[in-house]
C-alpha cells in the first residue's frame, strides 16, 4: 500500500479517484465500530485535534468530534465566537497559537473560500476542510459518495442530480468533483439564478425543470436553499420556490424510476423538500448522517500516518509480526 | 534569513518522495538478487490433516461445543477459522459462530509504519459475554498480533474464557502470550518467514518457508 492521502484534506478536486476510492474503501470497516458496545478504538491515542469552527455548525462539528473521540484523540472546540477571533486576531495567528500548544491537526469550517489552503500552507498539522466558503465541503461529498455506494453498490455510470442552490453550494462543487472523478454522470438542477454562470465547464448536464431531472436521476441530492441569502433577490419567493423546484412526492410519483433521496441537511422542510419525501421510503438522509462519522474517522486515520522516517525505521527493524 | 520556511517546504516533498528515494537507494548496493530458499512445512495434504486436529483440540478443550465461538484473525485467520468451523459442523453436527477480528486500529506500531495500513472488517456475530472464544490464527511470531486481539474483545464484551488456535508457531515471542492449541511448531531465525497460503485467497492450502527479503 503505497497510496496515502498527503499532509491535507482540502478537497475532492486535487484527490485522484484511487484515493478518493482508498478513503471510501477505509470507511467501510469504521462503520461496525460505532455499533459497537464499547465505540472505541485506541488507534489515535495521544493525538490532539483542534476543531476550529468559524461559522455555525451543529451536524459536521458534532460529527468530528464523535470521529475525534472514537478513535481515542483528544478533541478541542474553538468557536469563533467567544475566542479571541472576536478580538482581531488573524486566522494564522489563532492557529499558529494553538499549534504553540502542540496539536497534531486542525479541522476548519471558514466562511471564506480556500481558508483550509491557507491555512495548511502555513502550518505544520494536518488540516482537514470542513467547509470553506462555497469553495469545498471534502467529507460531506465522500460521505454523500459513500451512502450512495451502500445502495447502488458502484458509482460508475450512476446518474446523480444536484437540485437547488448551486450557486452558494460548497457541497454541490465537491459533489460534482467528486463524483464524476468516479465516473458517475452529474446533473444540475435550479433557477438560472442559483446556478453558477460557468456550470458547464464542470462537465454537468443542466436540467431547469425539476421534472426532467426526476425522470434522469438515480438520485436526487437536494441542497438546502440558504434562506439567509434571500434577501438578494434570487427567487421570488420560498412559495414560488416550492412550487416549481421542491420535490415532492406527486413530483417523484410522476417518474418512471424510483430515484434515491439525499440532502446535506439542515432541510427546510416545504421549501426545497417536502416532508413526505424527506421521511419516505426513498430517503436516505439519516443513512448520510451515519456514514458521516464512519467518513471522517477514516479521514483522520489516512491522515495521521505517513511519516516516512519512521517508516524507514520499522522496515529495516523487519515488518512482520 | 528568509521568511518563506524551507523546513516545511522540504518536509512535505518527503512524505510525497519517500517511497521512491528508497527505491533509489536500491540501486546504490550491489546487485545481487538471489533467488529465495523456499521449503515446504505443510502441503496441501498435510495441512487439512492439521486443520482437522487443530478443529478436534478446540473442542475438547471446550468439553463440547456449547458457547463456543470462533474468531480468526485477518485476513487468513479467517479462512482457517472457517475451515475449522466446517470440520467441527461435520464431526460434531453443531454449528458453531464465527467472527472475524481486524487488529489493524489496535496495533502498537501505527505511529512507524508509514503510509496507513488497510484496515480490514471486523464481524463478531455474537455476544460474547460468558462464551468460550478460541482465537484463530495463521502464524504466531512475537506475540504483539494476539495483544491486540485480547485488546478488541475486551470492546465487545467479557469473555468466560479466550483461547488461542494457531497453524504455526515459529517462535521469537517479545510478549508473555502462549499457544492453546498449535497446528506445527518450527523454530526459524530472524532472517527468514514462513507464509500461510490458503486456498480461498491464495489457490491453495500450504505452508513455506521463505527468507526475508532484504532491506
Amino acid at each position: 500500500m503505497t497510496l496515502s492521502l498527503g499532509k491535507d484534506l482540502l478537497g475532492l478536486e486535487p484527490l485522484s479517484s484511487e484515493q478518493i476510492g482508498l478513503i471510501l474503501d477505509t470507511a467501510e470497516p469504521f462503520k461496525e465500530i460505532s455499533e459497537r458496545a464499547i465505540k472505541k478504538v485506541p488507534t489515535l491515542r495521544g493525538a490532539t485535534i483542534v476543531n476550529l469552527f468559524f461559522e455555525a455548525s451543529t451536524r459536521t462539528r458534532v460529527s468530528f468530534e464523535f470521529a475525534e473521540k472514537r478513535l481515542s484523540a483528544d478533541a478541542v472546540n474553538v468557536a469563533a465566537s467567544g475566542s479571541s477571533v472576536s478580538k482581531g486576531e488573524t486566522l494564522v495567528d489563532t492557529a499558529r497559537n494553538l499549534e504553540a500548544m502542540r496539536i497534531d491537526m486542525v479541522v476548519i469550517r471558514h466562511g471564506a473560500s480556500g481558508a483550509a489552503r491557507f491555512l495548511a500552507d502555513r502550518i505544520e498539522s494536518n488540516v482537514i476542510n470542513a467547509g470553506d466558503g462555497t469553495h469545498e465541503h471534502p467529507t460531506q461529498g465522500l460521505l454523500d459518495m459513500l451512502t450512495l455506494r451502500d445502495r447502488f453498490k458502484r458509482l460508475k455510470g450512476l446518474k446523480v442530480c444536484i437540485v437547488g442552490d448551486v450557486l452558494h453550494s460548497r457541497v454541490a462543487r465537491s459533489n460534482i468533483w467528486g463524483l464524476t472523478k468516479m465516473g458517475a454522470e452529474v446533473a444540475v438542477c435550479g433557477p438560472r439564478s442559483l446556478l453558477p454562470n460557468a456550470i458547464d465547464d464542470l462537465g454537468v448536464t443542466v436540467f431547469t425543470r425539476i421534472e426532467e431531472a426526476i425522470e434522469w436521476a438515480d438520485a436526487l441530492n437536494i441542497l438546502r436553499l440558504q434562506l439567509e441569502r434571500m434577501t438578494a433577490g434570487y427567487i421570488p419567493s420560498l412559495r414560488e420556490y416550492n412550487r416549481v423546484f421542491g420535490v415532492s412526492r406527486e413530483r417523484l410519483e410522476r417518474g418512471k424510476r424510483d430515484v434515491l433521496i439525499l440532502h446535506p441537511g439542515p432541510m427546510n422542510r416545504g421549501v426545497e423538500i417536502d416532508s413526505d419525501v424527506a421521511d419516505g421510503p426513498f430517503s436516505v438522509i439519516l443513512n448520510q448522517v451515519t456514514n458521516g462519522v464512519a467518513i471522517r474517522m477514516a479521514v483522520l486515520y489516512l491522515l495521521s500516518g505517513g511519516r516516512p522516517e519512521l517508516a524507514e525505521a520499522a522496515k529495516h527493524a523487519g515488518g512482520e509480526r | 534569513m528568509s521568511f518563506d520556511d524551507p523546513a516545511r517546504g522540504s518536509k512535505a516533498v518527503a512524505r510525497f518522495d519517500a517511497l521512491p528515494f528508497v527505491a533509489g537507494r536500491a540501486h546504490i548496493r550491489p546487485i545481487m538478487p538471489a533467488p529465495p530458499k523456499t521449503s515446504t512445512v505443510l502441503d496441501a495434504r498435510a495441512f487439512d490433516r492439521t486443520l482437522r486436529r487443530m478443529a478436534d483440540e478446540i473442542v475438547e478443550l471446550n468439553n463440547g461445543t456449547e458457547g463456543l465461538v470462533i474468531v480468526g484473525i485477518q485476513r487468513r485467520g479467517v479462512q482457517l477459522a472457517a475451515q475449522i468451523v466446517s470440520t467441527i459442523n461435520e464431526r460434531e453436527g453443531a454449528q458453531v459462530p464465527q467472527g472475524a477480528l481486524d487488529i489493524t486500529l489496535y496495533r502498537d506500531d501505527l505511529q512507524t509504519v508509514g503510509p496507513r495500513p488497510v484496515v480490514g472488517q471486523t464481524r463478531i456475530p455474537v455476544d460474547i459475554d460468558g462464551q468460550h472464544i478460541v482465537i484463530v490464527d495463521d502464524v504466531l511470531y512475537t506475540g504483539r498480533t494476539i495483544r491486540a486481539a485480547l485488546d478488541e474483545l475486551a470492546d465487545f464484551g467479557r469473555p468466560s474464557r479466550i483461547g488461542l488456535a494457531v497453524l504455526i508457531d515459529r517462535g521469537g515471542r517479545e510478549l508473555p502470550i502462549q499457544p492453546d492449541i498449535v497446528g506445527k511448531k518450527i523454530s526459524l531465525e530472524a532472517s527468514q518467514r514462513v507464509d500461510v497460503l490458503v486456498q480461498e485467497l491464495d489457490g491453495r492450502n500450504a505452508a513455506i518457508i521463505a527468507e526475508r527479503e532484504a532491506t
